[in-house]
């Protein structure tokens, strides 16, 4: 069940607020979609990736006769007979990778699973037993996740044992590793009561269900396309024309569907460059699909992180301090800072802050953007003291929350574009039954069960991000709407069509929306929770524009009923435009262009542009890691900073005698501005919590510290929530449309609900148990 | 994966003398582990053969026996009435397994016959000796959380995954085989090996020899048995700890025990301490408590798996108490 109070719910059935059906969902069940790894091409090869068994050394002899006289092979490309590839840019240097890799161009091994070899042939099982034949012995070195003590090694990664080795990186997102506000030593002295705690979060990882897969075919022009996994064709595209030294305008990346990205697919990995390189070696079209085991290694994890954190605050409740370090694992072969302490910078009114972002350098492949990237790690930190501040001092946690309620940006002091947190608290409480909680650690039992009932902020800063749209009317009385931009499984089909379709007054089953094309008007990556705010006011406006030069017809011409007319005058509803003062003077679309024998209409239109001009200036600045992603958001532009926010409510039943916490209840209350769909909202709230779920009870991928690879690439060992662990998840919308976002009133959906999930279902174990358990997953020996 | 012959076997004999005949062939039948040791590079056999069309597919309730066929696939024995009603450990260790959709193609021969979890051994970059001999344990120094506390050794940690296995031998079951040298009734206490230096063996099947079937005797104690699993995720996971147990109750005093342990060691870890311990006693709370503290006496745990006893020990105490009636 949702509320959909922040729908903006027009005339048009199916349009904007409608909780309609997924308009691909046939496609999708009837397995017609094509997922990138889908395309059947004449004449199609395969290859396989060859990934490094050590994680630090060089390739000290590498043999691969046995591969290439394997049958059916068609080449096998190592840096022995790799050609010379341009550098590929990182996000750091302009590009769009992460991985400062250029693949296959030296014999050195930066991390467990960098990429050693290619096979390509006939069909994927003769390469995939040609890939088992290529010999590759190292001059090994021992890996940097390998700390030797007093001698003796410690055969075990943990972060905490190297926490003296950490540096500063050069920038967390676009922004300074180190933030002050205020005097934060002096706000910790002043106050009455301190908390100073640490926390810990593992490595986890993104686990799509659809691995990484890339279709390279070359034309006789030397034109490539590729059919990629990717979160953004039109960054890929130009990071695929850098990589391989190509003119941007010979490359077509093509992403229809995508099963799921969660950010991995998001940057450029050298995967991508190496198919491209076989299918022009081999001159046929190449299918490299990842393992989900070289998913573990080659499109980043969420990084292990350390935080402190510690808060001051009257005995009233008042914040006098905030001071949040955090320190993440990182690589050599590239730098990406979990920025885990970023939105503990604007959370909560606190006139004394300092947040600190620190890396250690070891010998992993580099992290990479996953679901609420900083936040959902930093929110386990950030809310999880806050609980503990909230015992301290023997006050609600709720009530500790609204004390600090910051209601206005609390280092720009600007207004927020709009905040619905306040409601986002209270109806959460009411439906969740807050009030009845008794805060007693230990006081309400079902059974032999504990139960534990706990709470946490959620907030998220999603990105704007310039798009453009364009949207043709046919003379069949259908549309068509298009951006190069992507479906992550999550929706923008069908919302992009709501779109449209309020603004033309067409029913969305009329209108198609093309989107994964670089051919098709650009947009950029899906990512940050950008794309529904994004692309939908470009849709809009391009629908817009169309509609207009369709009505300039009717009115001009004589034998259209709305013939006169001001074109403001006219309305457009259910497939037709009317007067609005005269409902029975209507027209169709069908017939206005039929009458001028035209077969379409059509406008484009971009969006964002002023509001990213802001943003990108910064970003194109070198050495600011993931400028263009972050800063492009509303912060640095214009007169209002926007957040999506939402409260977290969690229920959990605790065996004491066997350690093992169930979640049975969980809540959440979204302020995402404007509802495109309640639907489609809805499923990415269930789903964000879910995976909070996973993150606070059962994700973590421990590293083997003396080779520095992974222990369980495989969803063997790296546990998922299954659906026995899920109980019924409610999700409700309670925001308005925020009238500073954009025209839409759209803010962010993708990453906010699984922020606060972990920290809230830990307040809640406290709660049932008395014991806090500072350090993610909570699993079994943590509550023995 | 590396190129195989493949044979379907319509004859037992044909089976067992094609597979003994030749190092480098094996069985397989549902294919829930053997493909997956082939893909991942685990075993590399010439040729498969196909067992799935022999004829040992039934469940035969025999009045002081229950025999089940190697080829019965588990979900099938999960939902036997004869298996439910007498042996109730049995099904709730079947249910307990993998996923509806693996229990529908997994055979009872192959679950007895899976191999560790043990993340060294299935990642084959990893040294191991279980999977290659002499190359050492990486667990042992690792990441081990998950492995034995009980019968390891320096050489191997690893822990056997089966479910069913733990309940079958709590209720005395014996493994039926058949082989080049014919057939061989085996207890299944006897069928797993403990690693010692050689980790490597795990049963005492010679190579070639076919599972064709388990059968589990019928008693007071085997219709009074619990099958309790503890894992992290409440599906879909391998055990952290699980116990099979089973009761004979005359006039309110134990005349028969059995307590099994699954997670805890190289094999299926029959607690006979325990079982003594409880006989002749009230199944009251002391006794209850008494009983888990034996069931993991010599217990040595690794640096980060200690929890595993007392997880182990309040696994029986919880069983036992369950089927007591206590809980």
């Amino acid at each position: 069940m949702s509320t959909t109070s922040g729908s903006a719910h027009t005339g048009t059935d199916g349009g904007v607020g409608a909780p309609i059906d997924r308009v691909d969902g046939r496609q999708k069940v009837t397995g017609a979609a094509r997922y990138s790894a889908d395309h059947v091409l004449e004449g199609l090869v395969h290859a396989v990736l060859v990934q490094s068994t050590i994680a630090s050394g060089r390739i000290a002899r590498l043999d691969a006769s046995g591969a290439e006289a394997s049958p059916g092979v068609l080449d096998v490309i190592t840096h022995l007979n790799a050609p010379e590839l341009p550098t590929t840019r990182t996000m750091s240097s302009g590009g769009f990778a992460l991985q400062a890799v250029t693949p296959l161009q030296d014999d050195r091994i930066r991390h467990a699973g960098e990429n050693v070899a290619l096979v390509v042939a006939e069909t994927l099982e003769q390469a995939q037993h040609a890939a088992r034949l290529i010999r590759v012995e190292y001059d090994e070195r021992s890996p940097r996740t390998e700390l030797r003590e007093h001698g003796e090694q410690v055969p075990r990664f943990v972060l905490s044992d190297y926490l003296e080795q950490a540096y500063p990186p050069q920038g967390v997102f676009g922004d300074s590793p180190d933030h002050t506000r205020g005097d934060p030593e002096g706000g910790l002295l002043e106050a009455e009561v301190r908390v100073d705690e640490t926390y810990t979060t593992p490595i986890e990882h993104h686990n799509p269900m659809e691995p990484a897969a890339t279709i390279a075919v070359w034309q006789d022009d030397g034109a490539l396309t590729v059919y990629e996994t990717t979160q953004g064709v039109t960054t890929t595209r130009m990071a695929l024309a850098q990589a391989l030294g190509l003119p941007r305008r010979k490359v077509r990346v093509i992403s229809r569907f995508l099963g799921g990205g969660f950010g991995c697919k998001g940057p450029y990995w050298p995967h991508t460059t190496l198919a491209a390189v076989a299918a022009r070696r081999v001159a046929r079209p190449v299918k490299l699909v990842l393992t989900r085991a070289q998913m573990y290694t080659s499109v980043g994890y969420r990084p292990e992180t350390v935080q402190r954190v510690r808060l001051g605050a009257r005995q009233d409740g008042i914040l006098t301090a905030t001071i949040h370090h955090s320190t993440s694992t990182g690589s050599e072969a590239g730098e990406l800072p979990e920025p885990a302490a970023e939105m503990t910078k604007m959370l909560y009114s606190c006139p004394n802050l300092e947040t600190r972002h620190r890396l250690v350098k070891l010998n992993m492949g580099v992290p990479s953007f996953m679901r609420a990237p900083g936040e959902a790690s930093g929110s386990f930190a950030l809310e999880s003291t806050l609980d503990e501040l909230a015992y301290e001092l023997g006050m609600d946690p709720i009530r500790l929350r609204l004390r600090n309620y910051a209601e206005a940006e609390p280092d720009s002091g600007k207004p927020w574009s709009s905040k619905a947190l306040r409601a986002c608290y209270e109806e959460g409480a009411e439906r969740f039954g807050w009030e009845q909680r008794n805060p007693e650690p230990r006081s309400m039992r079902d059974g032999r069960w504990l139960v534990g009932w706990g709470m946490a902020t959620a907030a998220y800063s999603s990105a704007s991000l310039p798009a453009m749209a364009r949207v043709r009317i046919l003379s069949n009385g259908r549309a068509v709407a298009q951006s190069g931009t992507q479906d992550l499984g999550t929706g923008t089909y069908t919302v992009m069509a709501q779109v449209a379709s309020d603004t033309l007054g067409l029913p969305p089953d009329r209108i198609t929306f093309e989107l994964g094309d670089t051919t098709l008007p650009f947009a950029l990556m899906s990512v940050s929770s950008s794309t529904a705010r994004s692309v939908g006011p470009a849709v809009r406006a391009a629908a817009e524009a169309a509609k207009r030069k369709a009505l300039k017809l009717a009115v001009r011409d004589r034998k259209s009923p709305l013939y006169g007319a001001k074109p403001e005058a006219v309305g457009a509803a259910e497939g037709e435009l009317f007067l609005k003062a005269d409902p029975s003077r209507r027209d169709t679309y069908a017939a206005i262009l039929s009458r001028r024998k035209m077969d379409k209409v059509e406008a484009r239109r971009i969006t964002g542009l002023l509001e990213a001009l802001h943003g990108i200036v910064p970003a194109m600045l070198p050495s600011v890691p993931g400028g263009l992603l972050r800063a492009a958001t509303s912060p640095f532009a214009g007169k209002h900073s926007t957040y999506d926010f939402g409260a977290q409510y969690v229920e959990v039943r605790v065996d004491p005698d066997l350690g093992i916490v169930r979640l049975s209840r969980a809540l959440g209350v979204f302020d995402i501005g404007t509802v495109l769909n309640p639907k489609t909202a809805r499923s990415q709230a269930i789903g964000g919590i879910t995976w909070g779920l996973g993150m606070a009870l059962l994700e973590q991928s421990p590293v083997h510290a003396m080779s520095g690879k992974f222990v369980s690439p495989n969803l063997s060992g790296y546990l998922v929530p299954t659906n026995a662990d899920v109980p019924a998840i409610d999700a409700f919308f309670v925001g308005k449309p925020d009238p500073h976002a954009n025209p839409l009133g759209v803010k962010g959906v993708g990453e906010l609900p699984i922020v606060g999930v972990a920290a809230a279902i830990a307040n809640a174990v406290y709660h049932a148990t008395g014991k806090r358990i500072r350090d993610l997953p909570i699993t079994p020996e943590k509550l023995l | 994966m590396r190129p195989f012959s493949y044979l379907q076997a319509s004859d037992e004999g044909v089976a067992v003398a094609t597979v003994a005949e030749n190092p480098s062939a094996s069985f397989v039948a549902g294919g829930t582990e053997m493909l997956n040791w082939m893909k991942d590079g685990i075993e590399e056999p010439d040729l498969l053969v196909d067992v799935n069309a022999l004829p040992f597919k039934d469940v035969e309730a025999r009045g002081h026996s229950v025999r089940i066929g190697a080829m019965c696939r588990m979900s099938d024995v999960a939902s036997e009435p004869a298996v439910r009603e007498a042996y109730p450990a049995l099904a709730e260790a079947l249910e307990a397994s993998a996923s509806p959709q693996l229990r529908n193609m997994a055979t009872i021969g192959g679950n007895l016959l899976q191999r560790t979890r043990c993340p060294y051994f299935r990642e084959t970059s990893f040294p191991c000796n279980k999977r290659s001999p002499g190359s050492g344990c990486s667990a042992l120094a690792g990441e081990h959380r998950m492995h034995a506390i009980l019968g390891a050794s320096d050489a191997c940690v690893a822990v056997h995954p089966s479910d069913l296995a733990v309940a079958l031998v709590a209720l005395d079951a014996v493994v039926h085989t058949r082989g080049a040298g014919g057939e061989r009734t085996i207890p299944i206490d006897d069928f797993y090996l403990l690693p010692g230096s050689a980790p490597e063996r795990e049963t005492v099947l010679q190579h070639g020899e076919l599972i064709v079937g388990v059968e589990v005797p019928a008693s007071p104690f085997a219709a009074r048995s619990r099958y309790l699993k503890i894992r992290e995720r409440a599906s879909y996971e391998f055990a952290l700890v699980s116990t099979a147990v089973a009761i004979e109750l005359v006039d309110g005093t134990v005349s028969s025990a059995r307590v099994a342990l699954g997670g805890v060691a190289p094999k299926p870890w029959r607690a006979r301490g325990a079982e003594e311990h409880l006989l002749g006693d009230r199944l009251d709370a002391a006794a209850i408590a008494a009983a888990g503290a034996v069931a993991v006496r010599g217990a040595r745990p690794l640096r980060d798996n200690a929890f595993k006893v007392r997880l182990a020990e309040r696994a029986v105490v919880r069983a036992l108490s369950e089927i007591g009636g206590a809980a």
